[in-house]
């Protein structure tokens, strides 16, 4: 499979050289690679599962550690491995007789077809996946801390499962690839889509006349206000630039284009205008464990600012954000440098810059960071697109999209 | 601030807080100068010629060599109105030689050694007992061993015997034994004007008469040595034997002075603050104050809703033609016009650049000044004053302490006494201007160099933001005595003061790190001080500074970093404040619409149409005293509760009386 690893080389390469931009970009791509990763595979006939899991771990780790900082990449990895775990977790514990009739032919198909479109031809297989999704870890699972093995008992399992015990071993190595790459397209859709999942939401939260504060360009915070102005509610909108590079004119130029009320501040400016805001809508570059944000540069600023004056802090995220990581010293260790030159012409300083007189070391140090780390304590309300939650729920939320053998990859 | 209290003030020349070094208070005074006036007489006033409260500043501290007319005139006002480059090459050129913004000569290892050395020179004899007292006390004042150059310089092994056991009282009473020596020295004509400024002094007392009173007998000699310092600050030098009638305030100075009366005094002089803010949501007064306007400001197409009672301007456009007109307008000063323009364009920025260009400009003003016939001199000069002052609030709304100059200016015209000719009157105006600027701003600079360095420490980072003359001052100076430490330098958009800051430093070989107000919350964890410049600070404590201070401030105190704002005292203010919206000043929106970006440079010019994008560029914000662990000005090292403190009790005398 040539093709596949070249992809996955050129994705790397991308990641290496930052030319991806947004979590929500990279986990479109991840999720994309590792379909076609998967639906290339050829699987053994025994152990079918862990052979799928060794190939996708593989990938995801060269992605990882192409771009450590993008935890987005490591999410979506975690998710399809956890897709993979479940799906074979269903279909071990119920065989599948009845469903049989898929082919090989069938199976090359999907791979190309970017479509998430026949939900109507396994409709059975997608409720029993969307199930053991959401379906707490039992006892006897946590206890035997096995979670491939078939001891979940039959009654939880619906019907249909429980009727055929014999299965055929090629239809069923079909079946599992099948089923996977069906969760993964599903788990396409959920990312194209969280945007407006989240949005819906934007009417319980503003209200009329109110004054909102944002940083950064968050595509899902653009969409979130456009969706309460669209619902005819009147506010305003504080930008905060962004500096330096300046996103905030971006959003604020897409947000003028849709017709909000937009006035765009300097970011010195955040704390002299926080007392006049109602609430600050943040979008997030990756959500920890323990409900802390990891953000764009200036987002603890704002943070602190709003907890000072006790305005909401609510930071939006879509599921494919939230990372089952628990951080440790986030600001520096999950953060980015950038080129010193956004900030300082390097022709008026370059004297200074000079590594050659003196000690040996430049004078002058320039840091540049991408991201901010807003501790849990200062958020007040995470919107995902299942739902508000508070920062001490994140935790819970996370456990529901990965298993825990796949946190350390 | 309850006025009733007024005349429970305590003896004036307590200090507060913590301190460490020399001067009692910058406010007490290089005493006597000579009679002749003009700016320049001060500054030169030989060592001799000074009476006792001077061995608490030497006279040499403000050297010679350091004239408003040769160097700071011409920095703060350059003949055309110079590009900010111009006004940075000149300083660089300064800096060169010295430490500090303002001057150089006046650096404190520069000048204080130097000082004792002169005065040993040239009355070596006479002065020596005073001599000594004056080292002991100064090298009291650096407890820690902090300026080990000065105190080799100056201390005799028995000075520093002295310093171990001399209290601050004992250096009182010291320096009042020490006067009475220095004025048994005094020539014949000194003496005289002692007795002049003496005699003065009792008419001042009565005013005060109730303070007076209550004072306890046995702080009779103390308050006679305070009042003596607090007095020749005052504008004695001009002032003839009899009693000084301002006319303006004449019930003031009747001799029964009650409560009642100082109550309506204060009123009145709240009144006389120079209104630094018009509400410009208010149309009638907005409309009246264009017709009488100079300048024809474009307002900004967007205004934000939230600051219209703020004057909303697009910056810059109008600069060509009213510098065309400068030599046709007979209203207004060249000098002041001039400055005004400077403001306007930006050339001037800082607040003491500015104020001290102010003053710079009234004093060619006054001096440029006759009064028309049939009119008073008092009268019409604080007309011509106001005018003037309104003059630069078009150009750009006055800083607080902007305003605090005006408000001196105006009590040493309604001060000047009656019988003063126009050219002794003028002359008074022009020197009293030049030791304003002498003492509260530069003089007052070096007490905080000296305070402040001695929370500096070797291995520390200090983080500071923007660009403030005094914190510049400070770490070059810290820098200067061999300190290691790391300097942070935070900036901000617009106006990237900090670079400015950066390059001086890192040509002075500090070790810098440059960042971004947004990158404050990353660096902060390295860092163990934070040093603040100021614009103001209100008597709740508020920091009123460019904008970012407050969220640096909040920022280091959420890493608990102690934060150490640098402010002189001429720029406290007796306001109060809440929130950074009542009060600000609105820059140029354009600055931030025009973002340096390669890509998409245009969006916003393309977007400047749309009537729901607005850009604010708000340029100063106010942080809570809350996040302020110190305030180092010339009275010593405060907690920002002691602010108003120094507003109504050591600075009355300045402003008030």
């Amino acid at each position: 499979m040539p093709d596949v690893q070249s992809m996955v080389l050129e994705f790397v390469n991308k990641l290496r050289k930052r030319k991806i931009e947004g979590s929500q970009a990279t986990a479109r791509c991840t999720v994309e690679l590792l379909r076609s990763v998967i639906s290339h595979h050829r699987v053994p006939h025994a152990n079918q599962a862990s052979a799928l899991i060794d190939a996708v771990k593989a990938v995801g780790g060269q992605l990882v550690a192409a771009n450590p900082v993008e935890l987005a990449v490591g999410n979506v990895v975690r998710r399809v491995l956890h897709i993979i775990r479940e799906e074979d977790l269903s279909l071990a514990t119920a065989a599948v007789a009845g469903l049989d009739l898929l082919d090989a032919s069938d199976d090359d198909e999907d791979v190309n077809g970017k479509g998430i479109g026949y939900p109507a031809m396994s409709a059975a297989v997608v409720a029993a996946a969307a199930r053991s999704t959401l379906r707490p870890p039992s006892l006897q699972t946590l206890l035997e801390g096995t979670p491939e093995s078939a001891t979940v008992p039959y009654t939880s399992s619906s019907g249909a499962d429980s009727e055929s015990k014999t299965a055929d071993k090629s239809s069923i190595t079909r079946k599992l690839k099948h089923d996977v790459i069906e969760g993964v397209n599903q788990l396409i859709h959920e990312i194209a889509g969280c945007h407006e999942q989240i949005a819906e939401q934007a009417v319980e939260h503003i209200h009329q006349n109110e004054v909102i504060l944002t940083l950064g360009s968050s595509r899902t915070v653009l969409e979130f206000l456009c969706a309460a102005k669209e619902k005819k509610r009147s506010f305003r909108v504080f930008v905060a630039e962004g500096a330096p590079r300046y996103q905030g004119h971006l959003l604020a130029k897409e947000l003028v284009a849709r017709g909000l009320q937009t006035t765009v501040i300097t970011d010195s400016a955040v704390f002299a205008m926080i007392s006049r805001v109602n609430m600050v809508i943040i979008g997030a570059h990756a959500v920890m464990a323990n409900g802390g944000v990891i953000g764009p540069v200036g987002v603890n600023m704002a943070a602190l600012a709003a907890k000072k004056h006790a305005v909401p802090f609510v930071v939006l995220a879509g599921s494919h954000k939230l990372c089952p990581l628990y951080p440790h010293n986030p600001e520096v260790l999950l953060n980015e440098l950038r080129s010193p030159s956004e900030l300082l012409d390097f022709g008026e300083f370059s004297d200074c810059l000079d590594f050659g007189s003196g000690s040996g070391s430049p004078l002058l140090q320039v840091v540049n960071p991408t991201f901010d780390y807003v501790p849990p304590s200062l958020v007040s309300l995470f919107i995902t697109d299942t739902g508000g939650h508070n920062p001490s729920y994140m935790y819970r939320l996370i456990a529901d999209y990965y298993s825990a053998d796949d946190l350390v990859m | 601030m309850d006025p009733r209290r007024g005349p429970l003030a305590v003896p004036k020349v307590r200090r507060v807080g913590f301190f460490t070094s020399i001067e009692p208070s910058p406010e007490t005074p290089r005493p006597n100068r000579s009679l002749s006036g003009p700016a320049e007489a001060i500054t030169s006033s030989s060592p001799l010629s000074d009476s006792p409260s001077g061995q608490f500043i030497s006279p040499v501290q403000i050297p010679p060599s350091r004239h408003h007319s040769d160097n700071l005139a011409s920095r703060a006002a350059p003949v055309p109105v110079p590009g900010p480059s111009a006004f940075r090459r000149q300083l660089a050129n300064d800096r060169t030689l010295h430490v500090g913004s303002y001057n150089p000569v006046d650096s404190l290892l520069g000048t204080s050694p130097p000082s004792s050395n002169g005065e040993v020179s040239e009355d070596s004899g006479s002065l020596f007992g005073f001599q000594r007292s004056d080292s002991a006390k100064l090298s009291a004042s650096f407890p820690n061993g902090g300026f080990d150059m000065t105190v080799a310089v100056r201390a005799p092994g028995e000075s520093e015997a002295k310093v171990a056991t001399a209290s601050t009282s004992d250096g009182r009473k010291k320096n009042v034994e020490a006067s009475g020596e220095s004025e048994s020295v005094a020539t014949k004509p000194r003496k005289e004007k002692e007795t002049r400024s003496l005699k003065e002094k009792t008419s001042k007392a009565e005013r005060r008469a109730i303070q007076e009173a209550q004072r306890a007998a046995k702080a009779a000699a103390k308050g006679e040595g305070s009042k003596r310092a607090g007095e020749s600050s005052r504008p004695k030098p001009s002032k003839p034997a009899k009693q000084p009638q301002p006319k303006k305030e004449a019930p003031q100075v009747t001799s029964s002075v009650s409560e009642k009366r100082a109550v309506s005094v204060e009123k009145e002089r709240r009144m006389d603050v120079p209104q630094t803010q018009m509400q410009y949501d208010d149309k009638s007064r907005v409309d009246k104050a264009k017709r009488r306007s100079v300048v024809e400001q474009t307002e900004s197409k967007n205004k934000v809703e939230l600051f219209l009672h703020l004057p909303q301007y697009e910056r810059g456009n109008q600069l060509p033609n009213l510098s065309s007109n400068i030599f046709t307008l007979d209203t207004i000063h060249h000098a002041v016009y001039k400055v005004g323009l400077q403001h306007l364009a930006g050339d001037i920025a800082g607040d003491n650049a500015r104020c001290i260009a102010m003053l710079h400009a009234f004093q060619e003003a006054i001096n440029d000044y006759t009064t028309p016939p049939m009119k008073d001199l008092t009268m019409d000069l604080t007309a011509k004053i106001n005018g003037y002052v309104s003059f630069l609030i078009e150009c750009r709304p006055l800083s607080m302490s902007m305003g605090n100059a005006i408000r001196f200016l105006k009590n040493q015209i309604r001060k000047l006494p009656v019988d003063l000719s126009e050219p002794e009157a003028k002359a008074s105006l022009c020197s009293e201007i030049g030791r304003f600027i002498d003492e509260k701003i530069l003089l007052a600079d070096k007490v905080i160099v000296q305070h402040a360095v001695t929370k500096i420490r070797d291995g520390e980072v200090l983080l500071t933001y923007g660009f403030s003359c005094v914190v510049e001052m400070i770490l070059l100076y810290a820098h200067e005595i061999g300190r290691k430490f790391r300097v942070v330098i935070v900036d901000s958009r617009p106006n990237l003061e900090g670079q400015k800051l950066l390059r001086r430093l890192v040509t002075r070989g500090l070790d810098c790190t440059y960042t971004h107000i947004n990158a404050v919350s990353y660096i902060m964890g390295e860092v163990t001080r934070v040093f603040l410049g100021a614009s103001s600070i209100f008597s709740n404590g508020t920091l009123y500074s460019k904008v970012g201070t407050a969220c640096v401030a909040m920022v280091a105190n959420a890493f608990s970093v102690p934060v150490i704002v640098c402010c002189e005292a001429y720029k406290f203010h007796e306001r109060v404040l809440l929130d950074s919206i009542c009060s600000n000043e609105l820059g140029d929106p354009d600055a931030i619409a025009n973002v340096p970006l390669r890509n998409n440079k245009k969006h916003s010019k393309t977007m400047d149409n749309n009537k729901n994008l607005q850009f604010l560029n708000l340029m100063y914000d106010s942080t809570p005293a809350e996040y302020i662990s110190m305030i180092v000005t010339d009275y010593g090292m405060i907690p920002p509760t002691s602010i108003p403190v120094i507003v109504r009790e050591y600075r009355r005398e300045d402003l008030l009386l």
